[in-house]
């Protein structure tokens, strides 16, 4: 095991009266690919919308228990820091129509705090290249987000965060709304980011977990049923759930 | 019944062609360059030998672009602010109150707004009763529910996702709010503006007791000040013929402006929606 570098602690989750995640516990580590897979509804995007306080975002919603980035509670600060810290990337691509592929990567860097049109400048293509999109685009960087492929969006997408220098990236059913291809560009790049980012993937895709994960989660019914090293999970399950689930008996 | 559709149509043109015409007839021959710059002048029948004066309705054009601006400036801020606060900041209560105010109050006859104003500096500072002032907060009695309306759908047409888009980056809510939605917004939150602008040039009614009209140009923001539309409402009823045949041309040049407005506005919102999508 590495390094912890989010801890959830008895965490549960509401929307109004109903729960959808029940005192879930699980440690990410520091640098590694972390999967967290399970049915519809299982409340596995929830699990990752608080860790970016993103899930009290919509009405009456609530969070207990400890988040700890570095040993730090997230719900004790302050929601803007912590998602400057902790990135995003959301199942359909969401770039800002009305701005450009240069503005839509910029947008972090122009509109939290103060940088030079140098660093601007600099952020932008190390970004897009981390994102394996500057190849693609390097001749139009003031083209609108909108004339870019669905695969392209969602990889402009995941250099939108990476520009804002995150620690650690949430990527909710990233390759969802894209075709193959796409997605094994998509897959190719998380196993570039780990070297430089703790990454966190929501995926209903287990081939897909399977594929990138260092280590996976099972959720189900809001509850974490198992968690480790990804090959353990699938090959030596130690719960019967979720050896029902990866064969396919239910999900 | 397609026969019977296109006889509908052809009534429903009716009116507006009309209009239209009679406006191009009677308004067009007046029409110059002095026209548009010229202050009215003194009534006056011709008789033989003494030639009327012609002068123009460059005072009614001014006051109206000042009376239609000042209200411009005063209801957008207001309008956005509250369609903001009732989509952006989710108050039920407020925000019902909100879309329900401006539904009623888009509702009320345009000369009741004149009247509240007018009754309200009556009461409080006669000394401006009838003045620039008035005339525009009159106007903006009309503009605010359009364009609150207008913005609050705009606003509602963006998708949440654009929203949780700029929250996940850290960006403050404001600048989420103020930067990225209204931004996304903005073709549709012009086009309300537009609107309402087009619906303002166009009153009479609320300007009758506040503006009041006045022969010259503007004359300070305490002063009465003249309107195309007002100055339409007061020729055309006059028995003098020259002041008849400038509320003719002032119907031409309004029906001109507006159209001018409505053009504009279309090809701006075209011009952004072109830009988004990089077409």
């Amino acid at each position: 095991m590495g390094s912890t570098k989010v801890k959830v602690d008895h965490v549960s989750a509401y929307y109004g009266k109903n729960r959808a995640i029940s005192d879930v516990s699980v440690e990410f580590e520091d640098r590694k690919v972390s999967a967290i897979i399970g049915p519809s509804g299982c409340g596995k995007s929830t699990l990752i919308r608080c860790l970016n306080r993103m899930h009290e975002t919509l009405p009456r919603t609530r969070i207990e228990g400890r988040i700890l980035l570095d040993g730090e509670d997230i719900l004790e600060l302050d929601p803007v820091h912590v998602r400057r810290r902790i990135g995003m990337v959301f199942q359909k691509p969401n770039p800002f129509v009305t701005m450009s592929i240069y503005d839509n990567v910029s947008v972090a860097l122009r509109f939290n705090g103060r940088h030079s049109r140098d660093e601007i400048d600099r952020a932008v293509v190390r970004s897009l290249q981390q994102a394996a999109l500057w190849e693609e685009v390097k001749d139009r960087v003031d083209a609108p987000a909108l004339s870019l492929s669905g695969g392209q969006q969602q990889r402009l997408c995941i250099a939108r965060a990476l520009a804002a220098e995150p620690e650690v990236l949430l990527m909710d059913e990233p390759c969802s709304a894209l075709d193959p291809i796409a997605t094994t560009k998509i897959e190719s790049l998380v196993n570039e980011l780990k070297n430089t980012y703790t990454v966190i993937i929501v995926t209903h895709n287990m081939q897909q977990a399977a594929r990138v994960a260092d280590n996976t989660a099972f959720l189900y019914l809001g509850k974490l049923i198992e968690v480790g090293p990804t090959e353990d999970l699938f090959e030596r399950p130690k719960e019967r759930l979720t050896e029902q689930y990866i064969t396919g008996r239910f999900g | 019944m397609t026969v019977l559709a296109g006889l509908c149509a052809l009534v429903a043109l009716i009116p507006l062609a009309s209009v239209v015409f009679q406006a191009a007839t009677l308004g067009g021959p007046v029409l110059s360059i002095s026209f548009l710059t010229q202050n009215p002048p003194l009534p006056c029948t011709p008789q033989p030998g003494i030639p009327c004066a012609t002068g123009g309705v460059g005072s009614a054009i001014q006051g109206t672009l000042i009376l239609v601006g000042l209200a411009t400036a005063i209801s957008v801020p207001v309008g956005l602010g509250a369609a903001i606060y009732a989509v952006e900041f989710r108050s039920r209560f407020l925000g019902l109150a909100i879309s329900f105010t401006a539904d009623v109050l888009t509702g009320v006859p345009s000369i009741i707004a004149g009247v509240f104003i007018y009754a309200y500096f009556v009461i409080y500072d006669p000394s401006i009763v009838f003045s620039t002032i008035t005339g525009a907060l009159a106007l903006s009695v009309i503009m605010i529910p359009i364009v609150t309306r207008t913005c609050e759908e705009a606003l509602r047409t963006v998708p949440h996702a654009v929203r949780e888009a700029a929250l996940a980056l850290g960006i403050s809510r404001w600048r989420t709010t103020l930067q990225i939605v209204v931004t996304t917004a903005l073709p549709a939150i012009v086009t309300g503006i537009l609107l309402s602008v087009m619906r303002a040039s166009g009153e009479a009614a609320p300007l009758l007791f506040t503006a009041f009209g006045s022969r010259l140009g503007f004359q300070g923001f305490n002063n009465p000040i003249n309107a195309l539309p007002l100055l339409i409402y007061n020729f055309a009823e006059s028995p003098y013929h020259n002041w008849i045949d400038l509320a003719w041309g002032a119907a031409l040049i309004l029906i001109i402006l507006i159209l001018i407005t409505s053009v504009i506005s279309r090809l701006v919102v075209q011009r952004m929606v072109h830009r988004m999508q990089g077409g």
